[in-house]
């Protein structure tokens, strides 16, 4: 007790020592709302974690992916084979983590196309004045379909390959991310700042993607990491549909399809590859979520 | 070509200045055959009430009217640019009119809270103009930053050079806009009300640095406003604007001393005035009615619906600009009759 007194003014005296006003990019500020919320947290190491199993696959599952093994099928979860084999007596765990090294890839590949391509459309139909009514009637229509029906329409106008898969659900997203950019690029187009920089003598080009884009990295972000959740949502519905990536190759999706038949008796292929799915976009929408909470307050300014 | 003949001492030559919006149906002249000049050294400050055209012609010097419904419908610009060529600024092309702005013309805006990029450091964006215009390096422009901010007054500049706006007061933020502006050494500073958004004790501060960083560039300065008490703090002349047109020009004593048009008057009695007796002359006065619409504007003499001593005449004729005094000009077919 009697050291305590003692020890405090000089506890407190280093943070007022090193107290100056420390600059904080705004980025910095971000992270530090994001990770103020325990389940973002979870979600967030979740992601990495499921990331990490992907990146890692060829080299920690227990066992080859393709590998068969006629007599060991349709093995329910042992000691061995933890999510038990499927009807090739292929060992499920490995599947899933090769799977996951797909779904992924094919969440991020559509992220980056409909992100681009979202971004590009919405800046030109929020800067250009004439564009915009063109370009918005074009998203309207897109959107006017349901996620599904349009990527099945577009799969069998393109043929069953994962670049098409990816290819089709960057255009099913292209329009949210267009809406959301332009929304918000017309509220920043009128910002002062940005007519300081026409004063400052700065070309439309460099006005839009120098002034105008850095501010709408917040929206996009938000938007992109829904946009990762539902690609790998509707991939395996594309999939388990049969029109997604050719049954060979497993993702989720198309692992789901292949146990639809050995349900009865090996549910295990059905929930293990489900719960992969459920606990990937699960922890995409809590961290979208966060991300959009902690961006709150320039959200608000912005759209 | 351009007119040669005007005067070496002129930076600013304004003749003749028509800014006109498209509106439905109609045209309004927001800017209605506007001239006045602004000399080396010397700040002039443009005044008048909301709806004046004073934000509008310098909006128009800097050829940032927005396009359509907006456009220079006539007149002349003529800039005066460091190497001494003068340009009509109204028929530069846009390339051209970009390596003005910003370059040899710096412009201030009303809003400092919003007119700084909330995602560059106040460094970058002070750099901005000297990489852009100057073809600075990185380096080279962060450290003419940090001297700029230095010479705007900012404290502790070598932190204050890589924070956010955010992280700044608007006095502070006004400061950084000035940097900026000033950047380039631009031979012309235009000034949208600096200082309206600005509470009083750091407005004062941000006149004093103006003033200051004049005396030290010789920059001239083109000062918008509508508040007289900042006029007679830094402005050399005066021009009074109303509904488009300069109503009152002359230099800032013999105006506000011997105002000679009955709306410089009306604008000089809306002042408060600590030294005012008390009792009924105590009311502040006010200018009855509103600035009438440059759609529909009254003919003859704009103001006369609103002046006490308009007389008939006024509302048939439009009055010329006739000279008071070698420096001082008014718009008003009575102004030997004002007391």
């Amino acid at each position: 007790m009697a050291s305590l007194p003692a020890q405090q003014p000089a506890d407190t005296a280093v943070p007022v020592a090193g107290a100056r006003p420390r600059s904080r990019s705004p980025f910095a500020l971000l992270m530090r709302r994001l990770f103020r919320r325990p389940l973002v947290v979870v979600a967030f190491i979740l992601l990495l974690a499921i990331l990490a199993v992907a990146v890692l696959a060829p080299w920690i599952a227990p066992f080859n992916p393709m590998k068969m093994d006629i007599l060991g099928r349709l093995k329910p979860p042992s000691a061995a084979h933890w999510f038990g084999t499927d009807e090739f007596g292929r060992d499920v765990l490995s599947r899933i983590m090769l799977g996951a090294q797909l779904s992924l890839l094919v969440g991020l590949l559509v992220v980056i196309v409909a992100t681009v391509l979202g971004t590009l459309m919405g800046l030109a139909a929020g800067y250009v004045r004439r564009l915009d009514g063109p370009l918005m009637r074009v998203t309207d229509a897109l959107m006017a379909f349901p996620d599904i029906l349009l990527a099945i329409a577009f799969m069998a106008a393109l043929g069953p390959s994962l670049y098409n898969v990816v290819l089709a659900l960057g255009i099913v997203y292209t329009p949210r991310v267009a809406r959301v950019v332009r929304a918000a690029a017309l509220v920043v187009r009128e910002m002062p700042y940005v007519e300081a920089a026409t004063a400052l003598g700065a070309t439309s080009p460099r006005i839009v993607f120098l002034h105008i884009l850095p501010n709408l990295v917040s929206p996009i972000l938000v938007q992109a990491t829904f946009i990762f959740a539902y690609a790998i949502l509707t991939e395996a519905a594309l999939s388990f549909l049969g029109v997604g990536v050719p049954p060979t190759t497993p993702t989720w999706g198309n692992m789901i399809a292949g146990a639809q038949q050995y349900f009865q008796q090996a549910d295990w292929l059905i929930l293990f590859p489900g719960f992969a799915i459920v606990l990937t976009v699960l922890s995409l929408q809590i961290v979208g979520d966060g991300l959009r909470d902690a961006l709150d307050p320039r959200l608000q300014k912005v759209t | 070509m351009i007119d040669g003949a005007m005067d070496a001492d002129i930076t600013l030559d304004i003749r003749n200045l028509e800014t006109h919006f498209a509106a439905d149906p109609g045209v309004s002249k927001a800017v209605d055959g506007v001239s006045f000049t602004v000399r080396r050294n010397e700040t002039l400050a443009v005044v008048g009430e909301s709806g004046s055209g004073k934000s509008v012609t310098s909006l128009s010097v800097m050829r940032l009217i927005p396009t359509p419904p907006g456009r220079i419908a006539g007149g002349e610009i003529l800039f005066r640019g460091r190497d001494g060529r003068v340009r009509d600024l109204a028929r530069l092309s846009e390339k051209e009119m970009r390596s003005v702005r910003g370059n040899e013309i710096g412009m201030i805006f009303q809003e400092p809270m919003t007119s700084l990029n909330p995602v560059y450091s106040v460094g970058d964006q002070i750099g901005e103009a000297l990489r852009y215009h100057q073809g600075m390096d990185r380096k080279a422009a962060r450290a003419e930053a940090l001297a700029l901010l230095k010479k705007v007054g900012i404290p502790a500049a070598e932190r204050r050079l890589d924070e956010f706006p955010h992280q700044m007061s608007g006095g502070m933020r006004q400061r950084v806009m000035i940097a900026m502006a000033l950047a380039c050494r631009p031979t012309l500073l235009i000034a949208d009300e600096p200082t309206t958004a600005l509470d009083v004790t750091i407005q004062a501060q941000i006149l004093d640095l103006m003033r200051r960083l004049q005396a030290e560039t010789g920059t001239s300065i083109l000062f918008i406003t509508h508040n007289l008490g900042v006029v007679a703090e830094i402005a050399h002349r005066v021009v009074v604007m109303y509904s488009g047109r300069v109503v009152e020009e002359g230099d800032v004593r013999s105006l506000f001393k011997n105002p000679r048009h009955p709306y410089t008057r009306g604008l000089l009695a809306c002042m408060p005035n600590l030294g005012q007796s008390r009792g009924e002359a105590a009311r502040l006065e006010a200018i009855p009615g509103n600035v009438p619409s440059p759609m529909n504007r009254p003919k003859g003499c704009t103001f006369a619906p609103r002046c006490p001593w308009a007389e008939p005449a006024c509302t048939t004729a439009e009055p010329a600009l006739e000279p008071v005094s070698p420096d001082h000009s008014a718009r008003c077919r009575r102004w030997r009759d004002l007391p």
